[in-house]
């Protein structure tokens, strides 16, 4: 007798404890397309480092907000000398990192020194390229000096790869990201999972999430399934566009279609015969249908353009016409090459839907015009290997997720377009220099017309970001300023 | 022996699975053979504009999400199949019979050697493997048919081998070997003619086999690339359109499912057929 009481009141002790858990339910399972190769934001291109981290583990002295504004961050307050060359971080007081370490003037001369140090692993050092030196007025203010006046500076101090890290943990982050933000790391099931989880002590507004998972489903028709069976509840970037329709419909959903960063290419290697010449380039511009790749690889949704500039951009201007679809033009171009009876080629397309299934049609309109385009379906490491590192690649197709990337056909290096203009160099070095509004707009415009009239590569469209979640979670972003999934306001 | 032939004939074709296995068989060779001189539709041609419509008279089997109509798909696709699963039978054939009679034939050292051999290729789960061996060389078709074709080698050597052995003991081998005729020669004249039935339903066996290793291979990416048009990849490109148009898994699926039924059945008959035991 006494034993079953002691059962049934340990039953209900139980009972009574997991419905006050699932009321105070506060986790969210978000779906991500593809796993890291490791959580150092610093120290990789990779976008689903930041999809991860990026404001939710690391944070950096600005940060750039839903609508791509510039926002402080761990720097409370900033002010700029009269000749645009030295700014003044005033720095959060109190703020602690996940590991207890503290926080301050000393962890940001670091962080921006080790990244622009020779020896800097940070994907994007161009961030860095205009700080001149960093120097500690007190612990909890740092001024930075410029080689000459940037107008992204702070900007360019939003970006993943420009998070202030900790002397103490900086070598560890791939596998243990310690940052100053609203979320710490918890764990990490290599091919399934990320954990992240609230940090208690955050020194600004707390998250309002105690727990947020990343699971990653590579496969798009997975990716549907576990939507709809309420594995995962929320997937920032959706990779079936063709099913979409069918989450419009539910209301159990919330279908979110907005802009991003990624203007999607034809990657050509412009140092590599026949794409060294121009007539070339142009035919295979030409050739392409804007209007049916994006109805037919992404099920109508996309933006055409014809430079390489976000059309949500107050400076873009449409040039889409000057690379109109003409195969006519198209294989005139290409006789006028020498290549009248066109020619045989490679196509490398790494795994996503918008390069995998956009392939196979920009192989077909190519066709039309002689061009012979084998298509080599590569995976993402190879890609990186083959296509981006050793250029060793006729025609690709990518997205260029990250923001205000303009400048990369104006590297030093060339990047894997190997593209070399010596006046757009010039230009995007005016740009940077400029921070007056109007004159800046005008010399973007500049170089998004010196870009259509060059075709370094032949644009496409810009990718749409595609979010889809459950009807009742609210917070997650609708555009994609940057590559991020900013959970702080999450619930 | 032409009448024994006619016989043979005349009873394969009142075995009533060898004959619908021989019509279905028959109807898919000939769409295939057909496919190279014409196609309802040409298949390179995308028509993005009348994507995934259903089954109409126009498009008897509907259109897929390029546009394209999916009866000239599977037309095309089953050449893909049955070129892949014919080669790599052929080369599973070639080399694994052989290699069985040539272990019957010498006993002792070369046949154990030859047989542990098989076991450890056996050993290796076959579609697994063919995998490994297309991640490793590269997706292809060339990749595919090669790889499926080194696992059917040990099939046949195992059915060519068993059986040989079952002979070796027999009056008429003892006979031709007692007038003198070489190993080599009584394997030629007298072995091989009566394993040959045995190779052939095994063949059949393994050529249905072949379409669904090719079909998988092609479903996971690594069989052959676009734009050729393959059933298993058909399939793959329909899953995430199931729910608008289901057309577009169906008709592949059905074209494999019909295609390995009716060599199962063809196989069956000529096992009925061929094999004295079952008489």
């Amino acid at each position: 007798m006494k034993f079953w009481k002691l059962a049934l009141a340990s039953a209900a002790i139980a009972w009574l404890s997991s419905t006050v858990s699932l009321a105070a339910k506060t986790a969210l399972v978000l779906g991500i397309v593809l796993e890291p190769p490791h959580l150092d934001p610093t120290a990789g291109a990779a976008a689903a480092i930041d999809e991860i981290v990026y404001a939710n583990i690391f944070e950096g002295l600005t940060r750039i907000g839903p609508k791509g504004d510039v926002l402080p961050a761990l720097a409370e307050s900033w002010t700029k000398s009269d000749d645009g060359k030295v700014y003044t971080f005033k720095l959060h007081r109190d703020v602690k990192f996940h590991d207890g370490t503290s926080f301050g003037a000393d962890d940001v001369k670091f962080s921006l020194d080790r990244a622009r140090d020779g020896k800097s692993t940070n994907a994007q050092k161009g961030l860095f390229a205009a700080i001149d030196k960093v120097e500690i007025v007190d612990p909890l203010t740092v001024k930075v000096s410029l080689k000459q006046p940037s107008g992204d500076f702070l900007y360019n101090m939003g970006w993943g790869d420009a998070v202030i890290v900790a002397p103490e943990s900086a070598e560890l982050n791939k596998q243990t990201p310690i940052g100053t933000g609203p979320f710490r790391f918890d764990s990490w099931a290599k091919g399934s999972q990320i954990v992240i989880a609230k940090n208690p002590v955050y020194w600004g507004t707390p998250a309002l999430l105690d727990k947020a998972t990343f699971r990653v489903i590579p496969d798009p028709a997975a990716a549907t399934a576990a939507l709809l069976a309420g594995d995962v509840q929320a997937f920032p970037v959706f990779p079936s566009y063709e099913t979409i329709p069918q989450f419009q419909a539910d209301p159990r959903f919330k279908v979110v279609i907005g802009t991003t960063e990624g203007e999607t290419v034809l990657g050509m290697n412009n140092k590599k015969p026949p794409f060294d010449n121009l007539k070339v380039r142009q035919a295979i511009a030409h050739a392409i249908d804007r209007k049916t790749l994006i109805d037919g690889a992404m099920f109508g949704l996309g933006t055409p353009i014809g430079s390489f500039f976000p059309p949500h951009h107050p400076s873009y201007v449409d040039l889409t016409s000057e690379t109109n679809y003409d195969p006519q033009l198209a294989k005139k171009l290409l006789a006028e090459a020498g290549h009248a009876d066109g020619f045989k080629t490679t196509l490398k397309l790494p795994p996503p839907t918008y390069a995998r299934r956009g392939g196979e049609i920009i192989a077909a309109e190519l066709r039309e015009i002689g061009i012979e385009a084998e298509i080599i379906p590569v995976e993402w490491a190879q890609w990186l290997d083959q296509v981006f590192k050793n250029r060793d690649y006729d025609l690709t197709i990518v997205s260029h997720t990250e923001p205000n990337d303009l400048n990369i056909f104006a590297r030093d290096d060339d990047y894997y377009f190997n593209y070399d203009n010596l006046a757009f160099k010039e230009l995007v070095k005016q740009i940077d220099a400029v921070s007056d509004g109007s004159k800046r707009t005008e010399l973007y415009k500049q170089a998004q017309k010196v870009l259509a009239n060059d075709v370094p590569a032949a644009f496409l469209f810009q990718l749409p970001k595609t979010g889809i979640w459950d009807a009742k979670v609210e917070g997650l972003w609708e555009n994609g300023p940057i590559q991020a999934n900013d959970l702080t306001a999450v619930k | 022996m032409n009448i024994a032939w006619q016989t043979s004939v005349g009873k394969a074709l009142s075995n009533r699975s060898f004959f619908i296995g021989l019509i279905i068989t028959g109807a898919i060779a000939l769409a295939a053979l057909v496919s190279f001189v014409w196609t309802p539709y040409p298949v390179g041609a995308f028509d993005i504009a009348g994507k995934l419509k259903p089954p109409s008279a126009t498009h008897w089997l509907g259109t897929d999400h390029f546009g394209r109509d999916i009866l000239s798909m599977i037309m095309i696709g089953s050449r893909n199949s049955i070129a892949v699963a014919f080669i790599s039978v052929a080369i599973g054939a070639g080399i694994g019979v052989p290699l069985g009679l040539w272990g019957a034939a010498s006993g002792s050292f070369v046949d154990e050697v030859l047989v542990r051999f098989n076991d450890l290729v056996f050993a290796f789960p076959a579609l697994l493997s063919a995998v490994m061996i297309t991640a490793v060389f590269g997706p292809g078709t060339i990749n595919a048919i090669v790889a499926i074709g080194i696992f059917n080698i040990p099939v046949f050597a195992r059915v060519a081998r068993a059986a040989a052995l079952s002979l070796w003991p027999r009056e008429f081998v003892i006979a031709a070997s007692a007038v003198g005729k070489s190993t080599a020669r009584i394997t030629l004249d007298h072995i091989l003619p009566n394993v040959a039935p045995l190779l052939i339903v095994q063949g059949t066996i393994q050529f249905s086999l072949g379409i669904l290793a090719e079909a998988g291979l092609s479903y996971v990416g690594l069989g052959s690339q676009p734009p050729m048009p393959s059933w298993g990849r058909m399939l793959f490109e329909a899953q995430t359109m199931i729910s608008i148009a289901p057309h577009m898994a169906l008709f592949p699926g059905l074209a494999i499912v019909i295609t390995v039924l009716g060599l199962n059945l063809l196989g069956d008959g000529l096992r009925d057929v061929l094999d004295p035991k079952f008489e």
